[in-house]
């Protein structure tokens, strides 16, 4: 039976502009741990290595929970979408 | 009973249609009901010098739903700050040719200096805090993602130092 330790969460990712294109994902699907932070499903992320590596310790890559800026440290709970993307370039 | 006057509106939109700076002129100074008496407004464009200097035309992406919401928490700063009435924000998407028009800052006011800081502000503050992003693509075709400046970011601290929280 699934308890605190064992629980998950379901995060949906999605990627924009360069990075989009640089991992070729437009969003997926990631089950981590209950209480992980934003740097868990980024660590996750660039465990896949090649480009994904590439997300971690990264200045240019900037975060949002549900639509609000973020920062690494931001704690996930089931259901939330998180965005990652570079530096925003509009007007 | 004296009239009220009229509740201010913000008007929001993200299109890949074009826009009609008279029309949205026209719709502000309507809107104003005889309490307006200044609408300050900003076009951008696109232009051949970026990046690079062969631009030929620009994409731009944008974050459905968060570019709303980012853009309608400014205006709010905005109301905060100054007095001012109708704000209208267009902000277009998608491909762009050389000299179209992407963005569109109108704000009503009952004084120019009021609509003035508030329009510059929002321009400023939509290129560093809003999520839209610029690719360029040149006329060899080749296409490159612009980078943010220093110097927009800059332009947006400006409201922060001149004014401390």
């Amino acid at each position: 039976m699934a308890n605190d330790n064992t629980a998950t969460i379901s995060i949906t990712v999605r990627f924009f502009a360069r990075l989009r294109e640089q991992l070729a994902t437009e969003s997926l699907s990631l089950s981590l741990p209950s209480a992980s932070r934003v740097s868990d499903l980024i660590d996750t992320l660039a465990a896949k290595g090649d480009q994904w590596s590439e997300l971690k310790g990264s200045a240019q890559v900037m975060i949002a929970v549900n639509q609000t800026m973020a920062r690494a440290s931001h704690p996930l709970v089931d259901g939330d979408e998180v965005a990652l993307f570079p530096p925003v370039t509009g007007g | 009973m004296e009239t009220a006057a009229p509740t201010p509106r913000t008007d929001i939109r993200i299109q890949q249609a074009d826009f009609d700076t008279g029309e949205q002129c026209r719709q502000l100074r309507a809107a104003g009901q005889g309490e307006t008496g200044a609408i300050s407004t900003f076009t951008g464009l696109v232009r051949a010098h970026g990046d690079r200097n062969d631009v030929r035309a620009l994409f731009l992406e944008h974050y459905p739903g968060m570019t709303e919401q980012v853009i309608e928490g400014l205006v709010e700063t905005a109301r905060q700050r100054w007095q001012i009435q109708h704000v209208c924000v267009i902000h277009r998407v998608g491909e762009l040719a050389l000299g179209e028009q992407i963005v569109f800052v109108g704000v009503a006011s009952a004084h120019r200096s009021d609509a003035f800081k508030a329009c510059e502000f929002l321009m400023d503050a939509l290129k560093t805090d809003a999520p839209f992003w610029k690719k360029e693509i040149a006329t060899d075709g080749s296409a490159q993602w612009v980078e943010q400046k220093a110097s927009d970011r800059e332009q947006a601290d400006r409201w922060n130092r001149q004014n401390p929280a």
